[in-house]
C-alpha cells in the first residue's frame, strides 16, 4: 500500500500548549493512518488530546512537528487560500457542541459551507442545487419538518443531525466528529452514531472521537491515544 | 453571499446594533441641521454683501477720496463688459433730530440713486418707496426738500418678532448733518467760520440691507450734496469709490482683472496731474474682497462649527467601535465555525465591514431624513416654541435673521453620508481585524471554559 491509498495520513504529530511558563505536551509523535471508507473511532482519557489531534487533522490548526497528508499531499505545503479550500470542501467537521449560527436556520446552516465557497453570482447560480441538497439531507436526518426553524428551537440530538447535515453538504471526503454523543444522552446518541455507521455503510470515512468504549466497539477500527501517543 | 445573509441578520437580530444605528442618526442629524443653518446664514450674508456693494469696487479707504474720477466712468461706460457705474461718496457724520442737541456718529454715503439703484440692490432695500425707487430722496408731502435715507435700525425699534414698527406714512423728521470737510491734502478745510458743514435733510425713506453693521450705522444722502459737505466739490471734484456692476456672464475675478488694468492705465495717464497723489490710495476689488472682513468673521465662524461637528463625528466612531466590539467579542464562535468551513480571514473582515457599512448606511439614511424633515419644520416649530414659551433661537430684536435657512445642499449632504459611512467602516476595522485573527480552534473548544 502506497501514500497516496490513504485519505489522511498523520506522522510523528507533536503538539505542546505554552500556558504562560508551563508547557503542555500533549501530543508526543501520533501517528495515523485513514483508508478510504473507514469508520475510525478514536477514543482516550478526557485531556489526552483527541481534540487536539482532530483539529490538526482537519487543519484547524498545525501541529508542532510532523506532517499531515491528505491524498498523499503534505497539508503544511497549502497556502492559505488552499487550507480554506481543504476546509470547505475535503474535511466536514462535527463538532460536540453542535456550534450552529444561531441567526440562520436549519436550512441556511447546513448550506453555509456552499455559501462560503461561491460568490454572490455564483451563489445565486447554484442557490437551487444547495436548497435542493440541504432539504434532501436534513429530510434524511428526519428534520424535513424543521427546515426554517432556528438552531434554538430543536432539541440537542436534532442540533446535532444539524450539523451533520452542514458537515456532510460539501461531500467532502472525510467526515471528523468531535465527540459527536459526548453532550446527549445515549439514546439520542445512539441515533447519531447509527446516522454515522449508515454514512459509512455508503462509503463515507469517518473519523469519530469519543472517550466511551461502547460506542467505539461499534467503529470498523478503534485507535486509544494515551500519554499523547497512540497505542 | 453569506456575508450579506449574516450581516443583515446580526443587524436585524441584536439590540445593540440598533444603538450604533442610532448613535450615527443622530449625528447625522445633528450635522445635517447645524450645517444646513449654518451654510444658509453665511450664503444669505454673503449674497447680502454682494447685493449691497455691487460685482466690483474701485475706491479708496482715505476720508480724503480721489480726483479725476469722471474720465474713468466714461472709460468703464465704453467698455462692454461693463453693465453700469456708480460713483460714491462714504464719510463720516454726525446727525441731530432737528431742535435737540442729542447727536450720533454716523456713516454717510452719498450716492446718485438712480445710477446707485442699478449697479447694487440698494433699491430692493427701500420701504416707503419699494417700487418707487426714483423719488425716494423726496420726502413725503415736500418733494423739493432734500431728503436723506436712513439706515433701518437708526430709524425704527424691531419688537420680539423682528418685525419693524413702521408708521402708515413716513414721519415728518428733519435731521441736521454735520461733516467735516477734508482738502486734498487730508487738512481740516474751514468753511466759513467754523470746521464742520451742517445742513438739513428730510427723512424719506429707510434702508434694510440686512447687514446689521449697515443698517445701524449708515445714512445716505443724494451725492452732490454730501461732496459739497465733505470738501470733495469745486473745480476738481472728489469721490471714494466707484461701485461696478459687471455684463451678464462676466465673472467678478475677470471683470476685477480687466477694471484693474484699465485703471492702471488711467492712472499712468494721469499721473502729472495735480492731484495724482490721490490714485495711488485707489485700489481695485472684486466685492468679496471688498467686504472681507465681514465675511471672513462669519466663514471663520463656519470653520469652527465645522470643526467641532468634525468632533461629534469622532464621536460616533467611538460608538460603532465599542458596538462593534461587543459584537464581535460576542460572536467569537460564529468566527470559528465559519473559518471550519472554510471562510478565509479577509472575508471574516469583509463580513464585520459589510455590516459596519450597512449600519452607517441606515443611519445616516435614517440621519439624514429625520434632518430634512426637521428643518423643513424649523421654521414652524421655532414660532411654535415662541408662541407657547417665549423661547427664540435667535433673539429677532438682535438679529438681522428672518427666517431659520432651511434649505440643505444636496452635494453636502452626500459628504455628510460619506463621512457617517467611514466613521462606521473606521470603528469596526479593529475589532473585525482582531475577529480575522482568531485562530478557530480557540473560539471552538468550549471545554476550558
Ligand atoms: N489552546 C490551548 N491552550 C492550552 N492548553 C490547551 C489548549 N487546548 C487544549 N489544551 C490542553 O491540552 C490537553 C488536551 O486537550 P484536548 O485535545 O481538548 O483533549 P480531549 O479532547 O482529549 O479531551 C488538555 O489538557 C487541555 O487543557
Ligand atoms: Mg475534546
Amino acid at each position: 500500500m502506497t501514500q497516496d491509498d490513504y485519505i489522511i495520513q498523520a506522522e510523528n504529530l507533536h503538539k505542546t500548549y505554552r500556558m504562560g511558563a508551563t508547557r503542555v505536551p500533549v501530543l508526543k509523535g501520533v501517528n495515523l493512518a485513514v483508508r478510504p471508507g473507514e469508520f475510525v473511532a478514536i477514543i482516550g482519557a478526557s485531556g489526552s488530546g483527541k481534540s487536539t489531534l482532530m483539529h490538526i487533522l482537519g487543519a484547524l490548526d498545525r501541529p508542532d512537528m510532523g506532517v499531515v497528508r491528505f491524498m498523499g499531499r503534505d497539508l503544511s505545503g497549502f497556502g492559505p487560500g488552499e487550507l480554506n479550500r481543504f476546509r470547505n470542501r475535503q474535511v466536514g467537521f462535527v463538532f460536540q457542541f453542535y456550534h450552529l449560527l444561531d441567526e440562520l436556520n436549519v436550512m441556511e446552516n447546513v448550506y453555509l459551507p456552499t455559501m462560503a465557497s461561491t460568490g454572490l453570482l455564483g451563489w445565486l447560480r447554484r442557490r437551487c442545487w444547495a436548497r435542493g441538497r440541504a432539504t434532501e439531507l436534513l429530510v434524511s436526518m428526519g428534520l424535513g419538518e424543521r427546515l426554517r426553524h432556528k438552531p434554538y428551537q430543536l432539541s440537542g440530538g436534532e442540533r446535532q443531525r444539524v450539523a451533520i447535515c452542514r458537515a456532510l453538504m460539501n461531500e467532502p471526503a472525510v467526515v471528523l466528529a468531535d465527540e459527536p454523543t459526548g453532550n446527549l444522552d445515549s439514546a439520542t446518541g445512539n441515533g447519531i452514531l447509527e446516522i454515522l455507521e449508515k454514512l459509512n455503510r455508503a462509503g463515507q470515512t469517518v473519523v469519530m472521537v469519543t472517550h466511551d468504549d461502547r460506542i467505539a466497539a461499534r467503529a470498523g477500527r478503534v485507535i486509544t491515544l494515551a500519554d499523547g501517543k497512540m497505542i | 453571499m453569506y456575508r450579506w445573509l449574516l450581516a443583515s441578520r446580526y443587524l436585524l437580530k441584536r439590540r445593540i446594533t440598533w444603538f450604533a444605528v442610532l448613535a450615527v442618526m443622530l449625528c447625522v442629524f445633528i450635522v445635517v441641521v447645524v450645517m444646513t443653518v449654518l451654510t444658509g446664514l453665511v450664503r444669505d450674508f454673503t449674497a447680502k454683501n454682494h447685493e449691497f456693494v455691487g460685482d466690483v469696487v474701485v475706491g479708496t479707504e482715505s476720508l480724503v477720496g480721489f480726483a479725476y474720477y469722471e474720465g474713468f466712468l466714461e472709460r468703464l461706460g465704453q467698455a462692454d463688459f461693463v453693465a453700469a457705474t456708480s460713483p460714491v461718496v462714504k464719510s463720516y457724520a454726525l446727525i441731530s433730530p432737528a431742535d435737540s442737541d442729542r447727536n450720533i456718529g454716523v456713516e454717510v454715503m452719498g450716492i446718485d440713486l438712480a445710477l446707485h439703484c442699478r449697479v447694487t440692490g440698494f433699491a430692493a432695500t427701500l420701504h416707503y418707496h419699494a417700487g418707487d425707487w426714483p423719488r425716494a430722496f423726496e420726502p413725503a408731502g415736500a418733494p423739493d426738500l432734500p431728503g436723506c435715507i436712513l439706515g433701518i435700525d437708526l430709524a425704527l425699534d424691531r419688537d420680539r418678532y423682528g418685525r419693524y414698527n413702521f408708521g402708515p406714512s413716513i414721519p415728518r423728521i428733519s435731521l441736521a448733518v454735520t461733516c467735516f470737510p477734508l482738502t486734498a491734502r487730508g487738512a481740516l478745510a474751514l468753511a466759513g467760520t467754523s470746521v464742520a458743514t451742517t445742513k438739513t435733510f428730510h427723512y424719506s425713506d429707510t434702508s434694510q440691507s440686512g447687514l446689521a453693521r449697515v443698517d445701524s450705522a449708515m445714512i445716505y444722502l443724494p451725492i452732490e450734496p454730501l461732496q459739497a459737505m465733505s470738501g470733495m466739490d469745486g473745480p476738481t471734484k472728489r469721490i471714494t469709490a466707484i461701485h461696478v456692476k459687471l455684463a451678464d456672464g462676466v465673472k467678478v475675478p475677470v471683470g476685477r482683472e480687466k477694471i484693474a488694468a484699465l485703471w492702471d492705465r488711467y492712472k499712468a495717464e494721469n499721473a502729472q496731474q495735480p492731484q495724482a497723489h490721490l490714485l495711488e490710495t485707489v485700489r481695485v476689488q472684486g466685492w468679496k474682497e471688498n467686504r472681507r472682513s465681514f465675511i471672513a468673521a462669519m466663514e471663520k465662524e463656519q470653520t469652527m462649527m465645522t470643526a467641532l461637528f468634525g468632533l461629534v463625528g469622532i464621536t460616533a466612531v467611538f460608538i460603532v467601535f465599542v458596538v462593534f466590539y461587543m459584537i464581535i467579542s460576542n460572536k467569537t464562535r460564529d468566527i470559528g465555525v465559519l473559518k471550519s468551513v472554510g471562510v478565509s480571514s479577509l472575508n471574516v473582515v469583509r463580513l464585520f465591514m459589510g455590516f459596519a457599512f450597512c449600519v452607517g448606511a441606515i443611519g445616516s439614511l435614517l440621519g439624514m431624513a429625520g434632518g430634512l424633515l426637521f428643518l423643513r419644520r424649523a421654521n414652524q416649530i421655532e414660532g411654535w416654541l415662541f408662541e407657547h414659551f417665549g423661547f427664540q433661537i435667535w433673539d429677532r430684536s438682535l438679529y438681522v435673521i428672518g427666517d431659520i435657512p432651511n434649505q440643505a445642499e444636496p452635494r453636502m449632504l452626500v459628504v455628510i453620508a460619506a463621512m457617517a459611512v467611514l466613521a462606521c467602516l473606521a470603528g469596526a476595522l479593529i475589532p473585525s481585524g482582531r475577529a480575522a485573527r482568531l485562530r478557530p480552534v480557540d473560539t471552538l473548544t468550549v471545554a476550558r471554559l
